[in-house]
């Protein structure tokens, strides 16, 4: 995120949150926008996350969180990166834990496992670090997070997927909350399973190395905007697994260590 | 298979460890060679060791995780013997130039019994019941077949690929931990490479040491109180060389390192 410089119009910047908002909302996919607008910065395409977000609040939805996305070191070396992306949770997001995700509301949904910290102070960047974050959230607590691109195929570069709110679609959060001082936030294990078979297993670490760095470059990247995250936050850090496509009549059930489990199903 | 070749293989993979020189693969000699076959030239190989002082503390499971079982095209998990010149300790040096080929790190959770454990009919709950204690591992395996072009056979007969292991740094109750769930971070030079779970392992570590019971049931073999048991990797495997440093922590258990030189 060293580049700041915008090359979009105000104008292009509405019309580009329309569009990809207009996806979601209608659950079709569309171009990525960077083949039409190949300049754009990661500042250019904040500014249409940051508008869809405006968009979704002027219309009365709530936000009720913010994620973090592409956490992993592999991921960022592969993508030449050296930061994650964040987007934002808005309340129609949430779906219960035991719930139903309907898949004709969705493009080409994929689950990760994560955990979610809840913050009981504010965090400012910069120079947020784990020590601060630790000190500064209320609990964790095991979520599945439902990525969909609006982008075809899912395919798409980071500047596209930024503009398209990092992927965000759905959310189902577990019942067992744990103080972070519980909770081995590096070497605990999660195990996915899909209809009952085993397809994915991770631990904490995967997410830049522990779980709570992610949230402290979240408080990082806000603060380039001259953001913050304030108490009460819900942050979703960041896939422990890798994204599993899921369709209709899929059961999903996400077991963490010490943390309990979290299921939900696909119709 | 008639005895005069299985004993020949198994003295041939006996001396290949010894001078660190890998031969071709068993499986393209123009043989057919039976899993049982390959089992009987691992015992030939082990009596090798046996004859040479060596002694038998536990058993090795491997080829437990479904990424493994596609590599080789075979839906069983396989085992080997461990013997007292297998084991370090975390945080020892581990001579590649003497002891190793073609090493690769493995992180593993091993169980110590306390029980005998004789198959058939030996359930989770028995494993359970049977177990002093778990504790981290590295496996560190290793393969006298060239370049690692093993067939099922070619792995079993070569006991099952197993070079070194190391024990980590705490014993745990299996009471005091969740088995399926329990996390592992391996660390390579200080970078983290993989994570993993209990889970990986044929779903739990539990499963695999009462499929080893069962399995060595069917000869007439026991898992004894006091062996360790390698219960197969729940990470990728990784290829080491001379100057790593890798480190595994496993979440409610504990951690284990190994220096290799």
């Amino acid at each position: 995120m060293k580049e700041q410089k915008k090359t979009l119009t105000r104008e292009q910047v509405l019309a580009l949150a329309e569009h990809i908002e207009n996806a979601e909302l209608q659950a079709h996919d569309i171009h990525k926008i960077t083949n039409d607008y190949p300049d754009m910065t990661f500042a250019d395409a904040y500014d249409i996350q940051w508008e869809i977000r405006r968009r979704k609040e002027a219309r009365g939805n709530k936000i009720v969180g913010l994620k973090m996305g592409l956490t992993s070191w592999a991921k960022m070396a592969q993508m030449g990166v050296e930061t994650p992306i964040y987007g934002f949770l808005a309340d129609y997001f949430s779906v219960p834990d035991g719930g139903v995700v309907d898949t004709k509301e969705l493009i080409h949904p994929k689950i990760e496992a994560e955990i979610s910290f809840v913050t009981k102070a504010p965090l400012k960047g910069p120079g947020c670090h784990i020590g601060d974050v630790l000190a500064a959230t209320d609990y964790v607590v095991p979520t599945v997070e439902v990525i969909d691109s609006r982008y075809e195929n899912f395919k798409f570069d980071l500047i596209s997927v930024v503009a398209d709110n990092a992927s965000s679609t759905r959310f189902i959060t577990g019942g067992q909350m744990a103080n972070v001082e519980d909770v081995d936030l590096k070497n605990f294990g999660v195990v996915v399973e899909k209809n009952g078979e085993v397809v994915d297993v991770g631990a904490g670490a995967a997410v830049l190395g522990h779980p709570a760095s992610s949230v402290a470059m979240l408080a990082n990247l806000l603060a380039e905007r001259g953001e913050h995250i304030p108490a009460g936050s819900f942050i979703m850090t960041g896939g422990i697994t890798a994204a599993i496509t899921v369709e209709a009549g899929d059961n999903i059930s996400v077991r963490y260590q010490g943390l309990g489990s979290v299921t939900c199903r696909f119709v | 298979m008639d005895q005069t070749q299985i004993n020949q293989l198994g003295d041939e993979l006996y001396q290949a460890m010894l001078k660190r020189e890998a031969v071709s693969p068993l499986t393209s000699r123009g043989f057919d060679i039976s899993i049982e076959d390959a089992y009987d030239i691992s015992l030939r190989m082990l009596q090798n060791r046996l004859d040479a002082g060596e002694r038998v503390i536990g058993k090795k499971i491997g080829v437990t995780s479904k990424a493994v079982q596609n590599m080789l095209n075979v839906h069983q998990p396989d085992f080997g013997y461990l013997t007292d010149a297998m084991v370090y300790n975390s945080g020892e040096a581990m001579p590649i130039s003497e002891k190793l080929m073609q090493p690769r790190a493995e992180g593993e959770i091993a169980f110590i019994l306390k029980k005998d454990l004789t198959g058939p009919g030996v359930t989770n709950a028995d494993v359970l019941a049977a177990t002093e204690c778990v504790m981290p591992c590295f496996e560190i395996i290793d393969s006298r077949i060239q370049d690692w072009k093993i067939a099922i056979q070619d792995t079993v007969a070569d006991n099952a690929s197993c070079g070194l292991f190391v024990l980590g740094d705490h014993a745990v109750s299996p009471r005091q931990v969740d088995l399926v769930t329990c996390g592992m971070v391996v660390e390579k030079n200080g970078q983290i490479i993989s994570t993993g779970a209990g889970a990986a392992a044929l779903g739990s570590p539990v499963n695999c040491v009462a499929w080893l019971a069962n399995t060595l049931g069917q000869f007439g073999i026991s898992l004894k109180a006091g062996e360790v048991i390698l219960s197969g990797s729940l990470v990728p495997l990784e290829p080491v060389k001379a100057g790593d440093f890798m480190q595994v922590s496993i979440g409610g258990i504990g951690t284990a390192s190994v220096r290799f030189t």
